[in-house]
């Protein structure tokens, strides 16, 4: 065998680069993990805590079980229309990309709404995170989950800029489908924050 | 019921003049020092025009080479703060005896041994292994470079700047004075009302930032960019360990961010996870830290442990012995390291079967470490060993590694723990494999790809001073702890009482051990620096200087910016043996233009930022927390819109460099002949 042949063998001569954006998602996804360490660390704390009232007000006094159905359903449909987005982008329509994730934006933001116009109800009432660590808990944990679905709303809207200026660019795509990983994977989390605090809550 | 907040201004939070130490003549004169060294360097980059250059070809480069040395950097500077710290420590020691207060007071001595911890593990030891996997991972798999090279700078710089609020702390304020974990409730808001632990907290989180993802993006690195050929089962062991350690980073630093995220509740808005009263619990923090802090001290020595396999068979010149059992024992600590955390504080009271169980857990550790030392020892068996410089350090690891492993497992029985916790035998353990393992498996490392880095060796002699130094130096300064522990004697002390007397000469050796350590840095010092002074003399054209076996050694030293003009192929584990031995031809001609990402200012500017940040939320100067952080938002948007992130570099350039190259090798061949 000649060192010619040898050279083709231990040498890529023809090589391609790798496409943009060629780890994105799998980079992303061991983020999303990292991220949901954080969230597995509060649940922790929480069960640990969360039965420490200090004699203040426990999770029956102060949970409003409608309310969170509410919130619960406005998560859960941003969730569905953020699919639809994803299918519209599929198909390639931009105009209707852009209309589901306005709505998805909505739902968000009304779950945020709702989410605020809680917290401030429990502090009225003297229930805030101060009061045990039973709250402190609470209040981190939920309060964790609402910081991400604000920043994935930023997030959102800065995409919608973007696909307008630039159109479904294979870069737009690629940030469309980290969004909708991530935002996924936030209504996931709430299923356990509804489940294990909410639910569970109104059990003790 | 609740805490009232100190009272804070609105413009500069709890930011005053009081805030500078002016009535402590050691950190003033410290101040002047360093505040003449800074103004002399910045007067000399400024003199020599090298700010251009420096922010464009290294601050804001995305090469992982040029980040990598930047970590090392980092590095070198931060140890030897730290190392300062450590003869503080062992003086102050020495001599607070026979009713002597010592030179430094409480306040001070303790900020001291809590800074040197801090400083050692996050801003020496991490940055150097972090330096590490980052120069030579991409060169090691035949990668142009890492997965997510933006982030990779943005990385160093969060951790840079985490640094420089430690640093921060030594003139404006203080820092902790709580030990380097700063348990609850002493860091607490109730028993720490100072800046101390708001500096801790938010130097930890600010480089945290950079730890983790600087582990997501070499993970995606060595899954995603291997050169084609090179199974898993292929990879050079460094990159393996590499690997296993950047999933633990991705795995515990957000434990870490969430513990002290908490304290920082805590503290700012007087939350009640880990206080004594209202339901908090102390020990929940002590036990989120350590699921954080086990894990920790295996993502620092598993890429050592790399580094020493690497070593190892380069300067015996033959395979790895065990390449399997050696993936396979990394992968077992990787995860055996995540159920031993506990074993931190057995005193806890969690009982008899807890303990036990984490007991043996512990002692189950020492059966992989344990394969690793033999397949080490079976490697070098019938190998034609060269004592170089990197296999002196290999050695000496070995000998002292052992010792401190056996002392580990020496405590990991609970009921001896009793009796050993929080004694100066402790210290005398975590330093012996800290130093003997991580230390020395840094200084291995870069006696060893230094060549590779710069195109020149190090110089042998003066290496062989620090190492001649540094070990014997290690076991003067740690052996008396080693006996004092087993008398009983705990750590953190400040001055001793009249019962003390009879140890003094304990820790007056121990001092001594502190000044040949000493000595062994300043010949490491004058080593590099006589290195750099006769280049000339030392130069490396081959680019291969150690007969090496991994791909790093397959191009020029130092590499093109593009690493490989051409993937390799990969058919065998030690790929560039491989292809020495087969005599394969360096491909000379039909370059193509490669694809290469573009440096980047986002990265320094998010940092810096973030940084300024962190020091408001330190000071409560919550306007200027809330500016810069939507500054950070916004530039990280602002980042977005910018899609134009890589260029080509042209065929014609890297057959320019390439014909260099060529020429190059063909005229050491005809020197050689």
């Amino acid at each position: 065998m000649s060192t010619a042949n040898l050279t083709g063998q231990y040498y890529d001569l023809h090589e391609h680069e790798h496409p943009d954006g060629y780890s994105t998602t799998l980079g992303f996804w061991i983020y999303l993990m990292s991220d949901c360490l954080i969230f597995g660390m509060l649940f922790a704390t929480y069960a640990v805590l969360g039965g420490n009232y200090a004699g203040g007000p426990g999770p029956k006094d102060l949970f409003d079980l409608n309310l969170v159905a509410i919130n619960t359903s406005m998560l859960l449909f941003s969730s569905i229309t953020y699919g639809f987005a994803m299918i519209a982008m599929q198909k390639g329509s931009k105009q209707g990309l852009i209309g589901w994730l306005i709505l998805t934006l909505a739902f968000g933001l009304t779950f945020l709404g709702i989410e605020l116009y809680e917290f401030h109800h429990l502090i009225e009432e003297g229930a805030g995170p101060q009061r045990s660590a039973f709250l402190s808990a609470f209040f981190t944990l939920v309060g964790t989950h609402g910081l991400h679905v604000t920043f994935g709303s930023i997030w959102l809207v800065t995409l919608l800029f973007q696909v307008g200026k630039h159109g479904l660019t294979a870069a737009n795509q690629r940030r469309l489908s980290c969004l909708s990983l991530f935002w996924h994977f936030l209504d996931v989390v709430w299923i356990g924050v509804f489940t294990f605090v909410y639910l569970m809550g109104a059990l003790r | 019921m609740i805490p009232q907040p100190a009272p804070v201004s609105p413009i500069l939070g709890k930011l005053s003049l009081d805030a500078l130490p002016l009535h402590e003549p050691i950190v003033v004169a410290t101040f002047a020092v360093v505040a003449l060294g800074g103004i002399g360097l910045f007067a000399a980059l400024t003199y020599f025009r090298l700010w251009g250059y420096l922010w464009k070809e290294w601050f804001t480069s995305v090469d992982h080479k040029k980040i990598g040395i930047m970590y090392m950097i980092l590095g070198l500077v931060m140890f030897l703060r730290g190392f300062a710290d450590a003869i503080m420590i062992r003086s102050q020691q020495a001599l607070g005896f026979g009713g002597s207060d010592g030179y430094l007071n409480s306040h001070h001595f303790d900020q001291v041994f809590t800074a040197h911890g801090v400083i050692m593990i996050f801003f020496v030891a991490m940055p150097f292994v972090t330096g590490l996997m980052n120069y030579v991972v991409p060169l090691q798999i035949g990668a142009r470079d890492v997965s997510f090279p933006f982030l990779n700078n943005f990385s160093f710089w969060m951790t840079v700047g985490g640094a420089v609020l430690v640093m921060a702390s030594l003139f404006i304020g203080e820092f902790a004075r709580t030990g380097w974990l700063a348990y609850p409730p002493l860091s607490g808001l109730a028993y720490s009302p100072d800046v101390g632990v708001d500096y801790y907290i938010w130097s930890l989180q600010v480089a945290g930032v950079g730890t983790t993802l600087s582990g997501v993006n070499l993970i995606a690195t060595i899954v995603k960019l291997r050169a084609p050929g090179m199974s898993l089962m292929k990879m050079p062991v460094f990159t393996w360990t590499a690997l296993v350690t950047n999933i633990l980073i991705v795995a515990v630093f957000p434990v870490l961010t969430v513990v002290l995220a908490l304290l920082g509740l805590d503290r700012v808005f007087h939350t009640n996870f880990f206080t004594n009263d209202f339901g908090g619990s102390p020990m929940l923090y002590v036990n989120l830290i350590w699921i954080w802090g086990h894990p920790e001290v295996y993502i620092l020595v598993l890429p050592i442990f790399g580094v020493f396999s690497e070593v190892v068979s380069t300067f015996c010149s033959k395979r790895l012995f065990g390449y399997s059992s050696m993936v396979y024992a990394t992968c077992v600590i990787g995860i055996l390291s995540y159920i031993v955390w506990l074993h931190h504080f057995f005193t806890m009271g969690s009982g008899a079967s807890v303990n036990s169980f984490f007991g043996i857990s512990t002692m189950v550790i020492s059966i992989p470490t344990g394969a690793k030392l033999f397949n080490w020892l079976f490697t070098m068996y019938k190998g034609r060993i060269r004592y170089t410089l990197p296999m002196m350090w290999t050695v000496a690891f070995m000998l002292t590694f052992v010792i401190g492993g056996m002392t580990g497992v020496m405590m990991a029985v609970p009921a001896a723990d009793f009796v050993l916790h929080n004694s100066v035998f402790l210290i005398a353990h975590f330093h012996n494999v800290i130093i003997g393992g991580v230390v020395w498996g840094v200084f291995a490392a870069i006696n060893y790809w230094w060549p590779k880095a710069f195109g020149f060796k190090l110089n042998e002699f003066w290496g062989k001073v620090s190492f001649w130094m540094w070990v014997p130096g290690f076991w003067v300064a740690f052996t008396p702890l080693y006996m004092l522990g087993l008398m009983g004697v705990t750590r953190r002390m400040r001055v001793f009482d009249a019962s003390f007397d009879p140890l003094r000469i304990y820790y007056w050796i121990a001092l001594l051990g502190a000044f040949m350590i000493a000595a062994g840095i300043g010949a490491m010092l004058i080593q590099i620096g006589v290195s750099i002074w006769k280049r000339e003399e030392l130069k490396d054209e081959s680019g291969d200087p150690w007969n090496g076996r991994t791909l790093e050694w397959a191009t020029s030293s130092p590499p093109p910016e593009y690493n490989f003009a051409f993937t390799p192929k990969i058919h065998e584990i030690d790929a560039w043996a491989d292809m020495k031995a087969k005599g394969v031809a360096r491909p000379t001609e039909g370059f193509r233009d490669i694809y290469m990402p573009q440096g980047t200012w986002a990265g320094i500017t998010l940092a810096g930022l973030a940084t300024l940040c962190g020091f408001a939320l330190i000071w409560q100067v919550w306007w200027l927390a809330i500016a810069s952080f939507v500054g950070v938002v916004a530039t990280a948007i602002a980042h977005t819109f910018n899609y134009n992130r890589t260029f080509y570099i042209k065929a014609d350039h890297v057959a320019e460099v390439e014909a260099a190259r060529t020429a190059q090798l063909a005229a050491l061949e005809k020197g050689a002949a």
